[in-house]
């Protein structure tokens, strides 16, 4: 299986399979179109009797045989070897968990999964001895894995900053008799923060994401407190402390939310890198369409013209020696995931859980709340297995339209979540996000070609 | 080659014998949470 594009004056070929990416001439990119599955040795003769007239003889044999070379080296049309290992995948050690340690926000970001920080449930933050026992879980559930990851999360987790700190200290005391190594992040609106919580998150964070959504009337448009003011002004100068103290060797993530109110989020973008951010997330919203700033699908082709935007901002940037991460357009062509990781992707139910204050847990932190996915209780060492199996089995073979998508290997498979709550089924990808997820794919793959020239 | 020019090793087979670790991050408990994204994520396999 293959995938031919042209954006930004280049013709782009990638090999399903091996993973191959390839930069095409005109000759042979216009080839691909009568070749199916597979190169013959000699070329097709109507594709050269409709080809001789925009292309030379020689022009056009060089071309196929070079089409011939890279299919016979196994990097065009090569076969799929994968759904043996697909078929064995089974049950995975537990190496992720994400803490609701609040739920309960500060703020009423009017797109909230979460129901405005509750979850639909009651406001409560977690106790430190819950916090406790979800690590003990982590750890013994954990197997052979040496990297933990633990996530704070909520609502704002900084409301409940004491039991982080509680729950950090915790784990860094137990890590070594146990062989492990814990990674920890967070997630944080910025309301709170304050040099205390700045200094901890530098030292202690390996990761954090700080929510905010771009310019001051897109933020405080959605971005609300409870008396509905806007958070803008609030946030920005402690956000742009916390970066400019945040040792290099670690990251962070400011990470906006778009929606039908801006579509034109580059400029939210560009106002980021105009503030001095240069680590930038910037996802849809996603919301059911029958609300009124939900993307839709007729709003894709303005999205993917805003996403095409963004590559020559930041190839230009690129260019330029400044430097400017997106994290939708990272992506690395040689050393990136195993094949083994990308049959899978989404790890939810299986590797990764998510803990409410109350010591349920749930499949993911976009489960949460749902009481059919409440998957056991830390404080009661429970798990249900049959449910986690039930996760372990998702794949990109076992979701029938993955199987035969060209992009199977980079997003594997999407976001589980979405899928059960937009398309109604674990199995069954959610369109839209497959759709960004395409353009997305496109546009990183394309600039890592302006950046090779 | 003088038409067609290979950006990468090519080396997603040669991935799947030593691949499975395990040992890296869990693909949406970075700067998302609501999409999965897998090709971003970095690889820890010491033995690759």
């Amino acid at each position: 299986m293959i995938h031919k594009y042209s954006l930004n004056g280049y013709n782009i070929v990638m090999d399903t399979n091996s993973g191959a990416v390839h930069l095409f001439g005109g000759a042979p990119f216009a080839m691909l179109d009568y070749l199916d599955d597979g190169v013959p040795d000699e070329p097709p003769k109507a594709m050269m009797a409709e080809l001789k007239n925009q292309y030379d003889e020689k022009t056009l044999r060089e071309g196929y045989s070079e089409i011939l070379e890279l299919y016979r080296k196994g990097q065009l049309y090569s076969r799929d070897e994968y759904e043996k290992f697909a078929s064995m995948l089974k049950d995975a050690p537990i190496k992720s968990m994400c803490l609701n340690v609040a739920h309960d926000c500060n703020l009423r970001c009017r797109y909230c999964f979460a129901a405005q920080g509750d979850f639909g449930g009651r406001r409560m933050l977690m106790p430190f001895q819950v916090a406790k026992s979800a690590v003990d879980f982590l750890v013994k559930h954990s197997g052979n894995r040496h990297n933990l990851e633990l996530d704070f999360f909520g609502g704002e987790p900084l409301m409940n900053f004491g039991v982080v700190r509680q729950t950090v200290a915790y784990a860094h005391s137990i890590e070594k008799q146990h062989h492990k190594n814990f990674r920890f992040t967070i997630t944080t609106n910025g309301l709170l923060l304050n040099d205390e919580a700045i200094d901890f998150i530098n030292r202690e964070m390996s990761n954090c994401i700080l929510s905010l959504d771009g310019r001051k009337e897109v933020n405080d448009r959605l971005r609300v407190r409870v008396d509905g003011s806007g958070s803008y002004d609030t946030v920005l100068p402690k956000f742009k402390k916390l970066v400019a103290r945040r040792p290099q060797d670690k990251d962070y993530y400011v990470r906006g939310t778009f929606s039908k109110y801006n579509l034109d989020f580059v400029k939210d973008i560009q106002h980021f890198l105009d503030e001095g951010f240069d680590e930038i997330s910037v996802e849809p919203v996603v919301s059911d369409t029958k609300l009124d700033y939900s993307i839709r699908e007729d709003d894709l082709p303005r999205v993917f013209e805003e996403y095409d935007r963004l590559s020559k901002l930041m190839i230009e940037r690129t260019k330029t020696g400044k430097k400017f991460d997106f994290f939708h357009f990272m992506i690395d062509l040689n050393q990136g995931p195993c094949a083994i990781k990308r049959l899978r992707g989404c790890s939810c139910g299986n590797e990764y859980v998510a803990v409410t204050p109350t010591g349920d847990l749930y499949p993911c932190h976009q489960f949460v709340g749902d009481k059919k996915w409440e998957m056991g209780n830390v404080l009661t060492d429970t798990l249900d297995q049959a449910m986690k199996h039930r996760f372990a089995l998702t794949n990109v073979y076992t979701k029938s339209e993955c199987k035969n998508c060209w992009a199977k290997f980079y997003c594997s498979g999407g976001c589980n979540a979405n899928n059960l709550k937009y398309e109604g089924n674990i199995r069954k990808p959610h369109t839209i996000s497959c759709e960004l997820e395409k353009k997305r794919l496109e546009c990183a793959v394309m600039i890592q070609a302006a950046l090779a020239e | 080659m003088k038409q067609i020019k290979t950006l990468n090793q090519a080396n997603l087979k040669k991935s799947a014998a030593k691949g499975g670790c395990g040992e890296c991050q869990a693909s949406c408990q970075s700067a998302c949470k609501t999409s999965c994204t897998v090709s971003n994520q970095k690889c820890e396999n010491p033995n690759r």
